[in-house]
């Protein structure tokens, strides 16, 4: 198993990359994830770090060398958008757009908080100001607009700020003929915004039409979870819809298809492996290379 | 409609329930006594239609939700019969079967054929599970985009009939792309070349209702809701309790009042009083002026025009605020000759 992920790490060629990759496990990669920590503030040097899936412990540092895939089973743990973008950006270096887009409670809705009151919590304890972030950088040179969800901020929900996040980025891609690469992490609708975030699902989706026009692909990467209102929209109306190994994917959610056909669900409902087979993924992309993998398309798209 | 001794009534319809029994009793005592009550009686279904009306008027959001489920209220294909006439029904998406909770056929509307779709739910035990209680499966979705096609190719309007507590959240739902499927048509809608009226005549639920629900013009009945989820769920998700749908269905603001008041329909139909079950004839014949008024007017646009004007509507919704933030310089550069597809 593990010999053919290092051949497969060989394969794919990135720069300077493969060398290390091959002894990743227990190696600094010189540029990449390990650049720039100043945001992160949640993995404190030192505090280890148990994996969900098979229970290894190793070190968080040790985690984020392995771009937070679990060195033993390749279990691949949450991260949120400055991960991410670290992992596909040049030199980590991007430029982070409509930040100033905010949410507000438009409908003043309570249910055991208010909604205005979760957002003023939400942005206390966090840099993240809303549930995607869209960013602008090269991958291997590869120009590429990318939104990223960040399940930290009210379970990566979709509402009207990641609506309008997600059309300025297609008006962006438009204009400067680039392609948009949506990563998916998510729960599924801001209920809070009631019918305007259902709403978005039309929105956004009819944004991604005009892409179809100028012939700019889209491509949408699937991580876990995605549920809801993002599968039933742009999750899956990518040019390509790819997805990380074991992401949990689906419309409903397991809990709710488990009330209502009153049986268990089968081993590996609704992962990521479930969905190639049933042929709703173009590909499964380990961490790792999920950075060559888009280089790739996207010169394939290009060339 | 049901003969007025087969009617049910819902807890707040009570006082009709009360006034029909009061009718009864009067007319068995009439026959008994051989005395003509003719005026009291007449008086009595004067006050029936009087608390009809009083019902409607003040009904919660809840109650609304209750009336949008009411079990005597029409269905779609009782929409079909009252307003169109050679309804032609077709059946299956060509794939995996035919999904009895979508509807869906050609039809003439005073000599303009369209082609008329909507979730169909059934009107007792056995009829009920037939339609799944109206949730489709991905098939159901996938038949509906396959009439929209069929549509488009030869030039006629759409009319979607939206009435669903949601996408049937299954096992094999998921398994053959329940997502995929509502995706599919909520961005195959939008670029549909003919003129679209979609209408919620009962429950408006989630992404079931939005996958036929994309359209040039969105009304909805007097007596629907629309929302992203259904107050049950909501409760049960946000409240962490099955037992604040009352309150869930306040907070969600998903009346047409509401729905309209944000400019996220176009127009709000009006029901008979005390609610479409009242009167089918009726209230189908309030929403057909407005379906051909609708499709004469969008019939008069070029289709490129229309679709644009599809997506502009959907993509101004939402709302947010946008505070300033200094300029940063670019990392990337414009017009970068390297990325031109």
């Amino acid at each position: 198993m593990r010999q053919e992920e290092d051949f497969e790490a060989n394969l794919a060629g990135e720069e300077g990359k493969s060398e290390e990759t091959r002894s990743s496990w227990f190696k600094r990669i010189k540029k990449g994830i390990l650049t720039s920590t100043a945001d992160k503030k949640e993995t404190p040097e030192g505090l280890w770090s148990k994996c969900p899936e098979c229970g290894y412990i190793c070190t968080v540092t040790e985690l984020r060398e392995n771009l937070f895939v679990c060195p033993k089973c390749n279990y691949h743990h949450r991260i949120g958008s400055a991960e991410y973008f670290e992992i596909i950006f040049d030199d980590n270096q991007y430029d982070v757009m409509f930040e100033n887009i905010r949410s507000r409670d438009f409908l003043q809705f309570t249910d055991l908080k208010s909604y205005g009151k979760r957002l003023e919590e939400t942005w206390a304890k966090t840099d993240i100001t809303d549930s995607i972030r869209i960013a602008a950088g090269k991958v291997d040179g590869e120009g590429l607009v990318t939104g990223c969800m960040d399940f930290e901020f009210i379970g990566g929900s979709l509402g009207s700020v990641m609506g309008e996040r997600i059309s300025r980025a297609v008006d962006f891609c438009l204009e400067r003929k680039m392609p948009l690469l949506i990563i998916c992490k998510s729960g599924g609708a801001r209920m809070m915004e009631s019918a305007f975030s259902l709403m978005q699902l039309a929105k956004v989706s009819g944004k991604l039409s005009l892409l179809t026009d100028a012939k700019i692909p889209y491509i949408s990467l699937l991580t876990d979870p995605s549920f809801g209102g993002i599968s039933a929209s742009f999750g899956m109306l990518g040019d390509l819809n790819i997805a990380e190994p074991g992401a949990l994917i689906g419309f409903a959610g397991p809990r709710v298809i488990r009330e209502t056909i009153k049986k268990d669900l089968p081993e590996g409902f609704q992962r990521s492996e479930f969905l190639l087979e049933h042929g709703f993924l173009d590909f499964i992309v380990h961490r790792r290379e999920l950075k060559e993998k888009l280089a790739q398309v996207l010169r394939l798209f290009r060339n | 409609m049901p003969q007025d001794k087969n009617r049910q009534f819902l807890d707040f319809e009570k006082p009709i329930r009360d006034l029909f029994e009061d009718i009864e009793k009067l007319k068995a005592s009439a026959e008994k006594n051989k005395v003509d009550l003719t005026d009291s009686i007449r008086k009595l279904e004067q006050q029936i239609v009087e608390k009809r009306r009083e019902i409607t008027s003040q009904l919660t959001p809840w109650q609304k939700v209750q009336l949008s489920r009411h079990p005597d209220r029409p269905y779609t294909k009782k929409y079909i019969e009252k307003m169109f006439t050679d309804f032609v029904e077709l059946f299956g998406d060509r794939n995996v079967r035919d999904d009895k909770a979508m509807v869906g056929g050609f039809a003439s509307l005073d000599g303009q054929t369209v082609m008329v779709i909507g979730q169909q739910k059934g009107s007792n035990t056995k009829m009920r599970q037939l339609r799944n209680f109206g949730m489709a499966n991905p098939e159901g979705y996938r038949k509906a985009l396959r009439l929209m096609k069929l549509a488009e190719k030869f030039n006629k309007p759409v009319v979607t009939l939206i009435d669903t507590p949601g996408a049937y959240p299954g096992l094999e739902a998921e398994e053959r792309g329940q997502g995929e499927a509502i995706a599919r048509n909520i961005y195959e809608m939008m670029r549909l070349k003919v003129p679209v009226v979609c209408v919620i005549i009962g429950e408006g639920a989630s992404g079931g209702a939005l996958g036929i629900g994309i359209g040039d013009r969105v009304f909805m009945l007097e007596n629907s809701w629309y929302t992203v989820i259904s107050p049950e769920n909501c409760s049960s998700i946000l409240w962490r309790s099955w037992e604040q749908k009352e309150k869930a269905a306040e907070q969600l603001k998903l009346t047409p009042d509401n729905m309209y008041s944000f400019g996220l329909i176009d127009k709000i139909i009006p029901e008979p009083s005390g609610g479409a079950h009242w009167n089918y004839d009726e209230a189908a014949g309030n929403l057909k002026p407005h379906l051909k008024e609708a499709i004469r007017e969008l019939l008069a646009m070029d289709p490129q025009t229309r679709i644009e004007k599809r997506i502009e509507k959907f993509s101004v919704m939402g709302f947010w605020d946008e505070m300033p933030e200094p300029k940063q310089e670019p990392v990337t550069q414009e017009n970068d000759q390297s990325n031109q597809y």
